[in-house]
């Protein structure tokens, strides 16, 4: 696997509070990879230091923000925006050479060419998590990293989601993604970081956190989860999802 | 941020709600203060008992005044309701009908008359203190007027005695008229008969009598001149220290434009940097899209430019109903510009705090709306550390500069206006620094 992704000795403080403590990682082209753990493990201060949102205290992250696609928990689009134009607007922004390529081919990707001209505010919560991870993509980044993507979702929204970036990630997209749900990264993810208090305490496959949970395969990966964590010492093992 | 401000108005245009509200409410806002502003006070309605028989005169020297003519004096300073007894006055005060009433009481001709006791009228308030320290101040002020107009009457009656005793003529007394002799007649007329007298007492005492008669024509004179005095002891001569005096109604319209500037380029600017927050959008504009200060400048541009546009229409409206100089607008329109950047600033700073926008309009308005007020506060009514305070915020709150700045270009008024206008480009700096640090200090 020839390393696109570098996380190097990531660290972030907040005054006293120490939220990431030197957290390293690799990833490669097509890697669909969950980040899990309690709250406040630090998973979305990881994933917003990875899109640029944040600067780290130490340590570094490459490649830099431009190559990194960004979607938010909650969709960061604008409500009395089309989806064309909420597209358009981002890709006019990152200076794309063919912007309305760029929304023809993110209307394709995602399915709402349909939509294109309706407001923002009229879609689904699942139509409008998909134009948030468009808007993440419409620069083409070999990169994507999503902060929850299918919170608040219902299963049918989420299913479709999950379809889509599961393709991302089979185009060679490298995708990241939080989540609490740890039975979508067990369905998904083809490899589980596991954070608690800022440290990383796993990176490996979905199959080997069943291992070291103490579940065999085809367990559940979430009893997997809260039993690793209580065997690392972990503050709140139960608080894990 | 072409792009930017093409979304913005786009939005914009979407909020026809929001647009109409944000043109219709300053609007109606500062047309309420420009009328409130350039009218003025409206006479109090005051109920008037006049108890005085019919025809009742006070007899100055020789001459009557009629006492009716004070009740004309009272009333042409007042929107006067007539009635014809105490009882009715007091029902009219307090069916609010009437701010207050006056009863003239019969023995006012009397009194007046004697020389040795003041005519006395009855005045009845009614309501709460606000209302009664509005009536009070109000039938005070007309009743010195109706004071100093009858005074003037009876001034008048007097000098006219006094003239005829100084310079004789046709005397009605008891029904007869009597051809009295003026004083000024007599020292010629004794010099006559003293040529022909010998020396002697009775020419001495004929001298004596000359010269009275000469010293008491000198100062009964002089005497008109102290009634005058007597009747009106300090006369008004205002001196305008500088600049040209702002008519009231085009100060008003000023005030008026001034208003809606600043509710329009604080509410937009505000609503437009809260807006990106509230639809999550910041930190993925802010990630290489677009710095801060290029997001900020836009808002402040965008905002500035809608205040500015309604704010021109407002004064070219305004200028169909109330003479302005047509040779000026170049000036209003530095001013203009110059003015709505500064709210813009302002706008921008007040958004970057806010979640929301919402949250950002109530802000905006909430600190808006005191701080211009307290920019209309006139020196002296208030306690002079209370206005070194109010001096000092509205020094760092763009209002007062704008309004001065405006007033300048279109009423010529001072201070300069180059002076206004560096003070407002310096406000502009200073809050989008503020509106730098807020914004990143938020994230």
């Amino acid at each position: 696997m020839s390393a696109v992704l570098r996380v190097r000795a990531v660290a972030k403080h907040y005054g006293e509070l120490q939220a990431l403590r030197e957290v390293s990682f690799d990833a490669g082209p097509g890697e669909l990879i969950a980040v899990v753990g309690p709250n406040g493990a630090g998973k979305t201060t990881l994933l917003s230091i990875i899109a640029g949102i944040q600067d780290p205290s130490a340590g570094s992250v490459s490649p830099g923000p431009r190559e990194v696609g960004w979607a938010p928990q909650q969709a960061s689009i604008y409500s009395r925006l089309s989806v064309a134009e909420n597209l358009e607007l981002f890709a006019r922004l990152e200076k794309l050479e063919d912007p309305s390529a760029a929304v023809e081919r993110m209307l394709e990707q995602t399915g709402l060419r349909e939509r294109a001209q309706e407001r923002a505010s009229r879609l689904s919560g699942g139509n409008r998590q998909r134009v948030n991870v468009a808007l993440g993509l419409i620069a083409d980044p070999p990169v994507l990293a999503l902060d929850e993507p299918s919170a608040s979702l219902d299963p049918g929204q989420r299913e479709r989601l999950w379809q889509f970036i599961v393709a991302l990630a089979g185009a060679g997209t490298i995708v990241l993604f939080s989540t609490h749900n740890v039975s979508e990264a067990q369905r998904y993810a083809g490899r589980v970081i596991v954070l608690a208090e800022g440290r990383l305490l796993f990176d490996d496959s979905p199959e080997a956190l069943l291992a070291a949970g103490g579940e065999g395969r085809g367990g559940d990966l979430e009893r997997a989860l809260v039993r690793f964590l209580a065997q690392q010492g972990a503050p709140d093992g139960q608080d894990a999802r | 941020m072409r792009w930017m401000l093409r979304k913005d108005l786009l939005i914009l245009g979407r909020s026809r709600l929001l647009v109409a509200l944000l043109i219709v409410y300053p609007v109606a806002i500062a047309l309420l203060i420009g009328f409130a502003i350039s009218r003025s006070p409206a006479r109090p309605r005051v109920a008037i008992v006049d108890e005085t028989p019919p025809g009742e005169t006070i007899q100055v020297g020789s001459q009557r005044v009629s006492v009716s003519r004070y009740a004309q004096q009272l009333f042409s300073q007042v929107q006067p309701i007539s009635v014809s007894s105490r009882a009715q006055a007091v029902a009219k005060v307090r069916s609010a009908e009437a701010l207050a009433a006056v009863v003239i009481p019969p023995d006012i001709a009397a009194k007046v008359a004697s020389g040795t006791s003041q005519g006395e009228l009855e005045v009845i308030y009614n309501g709460d203190a606000l209302e009664q320290s509005l009536a009070q101040s109000q039938i005070n002020s007309a009743l010195a007027q109706a004071n100093l107009g009858f005074s003037e009457g009876i001034q008048r009656a007097a000098a006219r005695t006094i003239d005829l005793l100084l310079t004789g003529g046709n005397l009605s007394v008891l029904g007869a008229n009597t051809n009295l002799i003026g004083l000024r007649e007599i020292p010629p007329l004794l010099a006559r008969v003293i040529a022909r007298e010998p020396h002697g007492a009775d020419r001495e005492a004929l001298e004596r009598v000359s010269s009275f008669a000469d010293f008491a024509a000198q100062n009964l004179n002089a005497s008109k001149n102290v009634l005058s005095t007597v009747g009106q002891p300090i006369r008004v001569h205002s001196t305008l220290l500088h600049g040209r005096r702002t008519p009231l109604d085009t100060f008003a319209v000023v005030v008026a434009v001034s208003v809606s500037l600043m509710f329009l380029g604080v509410l937009l600017a505000a609503g437009g940097v809260a807006l990106e927050r509230e639809e999550h959008a910041l930190s993925r504009l802010l990630r290489g899209l677009i710095t801060r200060e290029a997001l900020l400048a836009e808002k402040a541009l965008l905002a500035a430019g809608c205040a500015f546009i309604v704010a021109f229409a407002m004064l070219a409206g305004v200028g169909g109903f109330v003479a302005l100089d047509w040779s000026r607008v170049g000036l209003w329109l530095l001013a203009l510009a110059c003015s709505a950047l500064a709210f813009g600033a302002v706008g921008v700073a007040i958004g970057a705090l806010a979640r929301e926008v919402r949250a950002a309009s109530l802000l905006a308005f909430l600190l808006s709306l005191p701080l211009a007020l307290l920019a209309l506060v006139p020196a002296g009514s208030v306690g002079g550390g209370f206005y070194d305070a109010i001096g000092v915020v509205s020094f760092v709150f763009p209002f007062k500069a704008s309004l001065q700045a405006l007033d300048t270009a279109v009423n010529r008024a001072s201070p300069a206006l180059a002076g206004s206008l560096v003070h407002l480009l310096g406000l502009t700096i200073l809050f989008a620094a503020l509106a730098r640090i807020g914004l990143r200090r938020a994230e």
